[in-house]
């Protein structure tokens, strides 16, 4: 089988604080550790599975600075066998992306493309299901479950409350990957030094017949704080001093 | 005059509430403008979904097909692509749900129409669209502008927007012929699997003591469980912890999982995101734990805790023993 993934390097934002860049149109970015975003971590460890059940290749791709190549080699690392990292356009939407990852993954004979359900940072959800219909190809969202036969895929989807969806695609088809549809293999550091032996290629945008500014859908025009509805009354105090008074809480709307 | 279409999600004989739910964002957009509120229902057997829709719009469109019983975003996408050729309706509401984020995107790619997903504001400002999303693991939101367009599609965030309630005028019921010529060979619809039913019931329990990723690792839920134990309640947790194979699945509070509402919800570690919130924001008295104070989680609490969870959760062991 030969597989594709798409993969996107974010900035951790969770018990990170946040700041807000002078212009207003995004958060800084400057303070922040970067990583393999969660759901692309599955999708890549799912294509390695696959490759070791039907034997084929796994490339990674992904656009983004020349920094998206640690991610990429993680990739390796975890079991991809070649990587290609694409120059980032100035501005970016969801539809770009599609756009530019449909441009890199047209007429290579992937059987299988995966991505992850949607990204950390903007969690948009859209490029995976986007790029299949750019490609022309049949997909499934929220996948987490792969079982190949011959030239169909049974997938299994998850729902809303615990239902979940069997369904069959042709491959060559587009899947987006849940969390949890594995379980994520420990990458040591002997794997991410012997991933930087792999074959990583890189390319421009030019190369894929766009300009670095290409017109967006989706502009952001501005981010800002959630403005504070409701907020938590927070308890003040040392450790035991907050436990005691949490107890307190306890006892009276416990009932 | 303008349209707005919602499309109505239904699974399994039932209106999900995400339909009424746009219904109410749809709404007021309309309110601001001079448009008009318009349903389109499709699938199979789902006209008596029709009559209460038309109590809630100015229009419901309906179409029926033996090969719409069960999604199939194939099917899905070709039937509602055919509707909004002919009516041309300026924005097209979808849930930013399973069904939703396997429709929409491919749809809007078909169309040409500029998408937007996952919005928590929507508005029309000389016929743009105007949306604001939660960005970040909701610690930031972002206004969002789509280019110029003839027409529009935005998934909605279940949840956000008031439901829209049935009025006294009913809105006309128009029943459209289906474009499909048969099934397809390219995706197929196998069957659902009903969640199983093992091990505790969350949703019975009185007092939840859940737990997410910010834990850090397996080893801190036995100390947890004695808490909640010793509080006569369960333990739960959010989708990281389930993913990582700490807790099993059934413990799992969030869309995805289970709905609770008990009296006392603690959230240790859990930093707040909105499927998670949606299922849990009906609790009586919501506590939070977390180390970062700009966490989204406190904007759903009632009390708020930002410290260590392993130095108070020590502490909450022995003082809470015998409460049960």
């Amino acid at each position: 089988m030969k597989i594709a993934v798409c993969v996107k390097r974010i900035p951790k934002t969770a018990e990170a604080d946040i700041f807000i860049e002078k212009d207003g149109k995004d958060i800084r970015k400057d303070n922040l550790v970067f990583h393999l975003n969660d759901w692309d971590g599955y999708a890549v460890r799912e294509a390695a599975l696959l490759k070791e059940k039907h034997g084929g290749t796994v490339t990674v791709l992904s656009i983004g600075p020349e920094e998206a190549k640690e991610v990429l080699t993680r990739c390796l690392a975890m079991g991809a066998d070649k990587g290609l990292r694409i120059e980032e356009p100035a501005v970016r939407d969801g539809h770009l992306i599609a756009k530019i990852l449909a441009q890199a993954l047209r007429d290579q004979s992937f059987d299988l493309i995966l991505t992850g359900v949607q990204a950390e940072d903007d969690g948009c959800g859209q490029v995976g299901v986007s790029l299949a219909q750019l490609l022309g190809l049949p997909h499934a969202a929220i996948v987490n479950k792969i079982e190949i036969n011959g030239d169909r895929a049974l997938v299994k989807k998850e729902l809303e409350g615990g239902i979940e969806e069997n369904v069959e695609l042709r491959l060559p088809a587009v899947l987006t990957i849940q969390t949890g549809i594995n379980e994520p293999r420990y990458v040591s550091l002997a794997a991410i030094l012997e991933a930087e032996e792999k074959e990583m290629e890189e390319v421009s945008l030019e190369k894929l017949g766009l300009t670095p500014d290409e017109p967006l859908e989706a502009t952001v025009d501005q981010v800002f704080f959630p403005p504070v509805g409701k907020m938590a009354e927070i308890l003040k105090g040392n450790s035991e001093e907050v436990a005691g008074k949490l107890t307190e809480i306890l006892k009276k709307k416990k009932g | 005059m303008k349209e707005i279409f919602v499309l109505a999600e239904h699974r399994q004989g039932k209106i999900r509430d995400i339909t009424y739910e746009m219904l109410g964002a749809g709404d007021k957009i309309v309110a601001q403008g001079n448009d008009s509120l318009t349903a389109v229902l499709l699938g199979k057997g789902v006209k008596n979904f029709a009559e209460d829709l038309a109590l809630r719009t100015s229009k419901v469109l309906v179409m029926e097909d033996e090969n719409l019983q069960n999604f199939n975003s194939v099917l899905f996408q070709k039937a509602l692509s055919s509707l909004i050729s002919k009516y041309q309706p300026l924005l097209t509401l979808i849930g930013h749900t399973a069904f939703g984020m396997d429709l929409a995107p491919s749809l809007s790619v078909e169309i040409g129409f500029p998408f937007v997903t996952d919005c928590i504001g929507l508005s029309l400002e000389g016929g743009q669209l105007k949306t604001t999303r939660s960005i970040y693991g909701g610690k930031v939101n972002a206004n969002v502008s789509l280019r110029e367009s003839q027409g529009y599609i935005a998934t909605v965030r279940p949840g956000i927007f008031a439901p829209k309630m049935p009025g006294e005028e009913k809105g006309g019921i128009i029943i459209e012929p289906s474009p499909l010529k048969g099934a397809t060979d390219v995706k197929r619809f196998v069957e659902y699997i009903e969640a199983p039913i093992t091990g505790e019931d969350i949703t019975q329990a009185e007092i939840i003591v859940a737990v997410g990723q910010g834990i850090g690792g397996p080893e801190h839920i036995p100390i947890i469980e004695e808490v909640a134990k010793n509080l006569g309640g369960v333990i739960a947790c959010s989708r990281p912890v389930v993913d990582r194979n700490w807790l099993p699945k059934e413990r799992q509070v969030g869309i995805s999982g289970k709905t609770v509402k008990p009296k006392v919800y603690i959230a240790i570690g859990i930093s707040g995101a909105f499927q998670h919130v949606t299922a849990m924001q009906g609790s009586e008295t919501i506590i939070a734990i977390n180390k970062d104070p700009r966490a989204p989680i406190f904007g759903v609490a009632d009390y708020g805790i930002v410290d260590d969870f392993q130095n108070v959760m020590t502490i909450l062991k022995e003082k809470t023993k015998g409460m049960k």
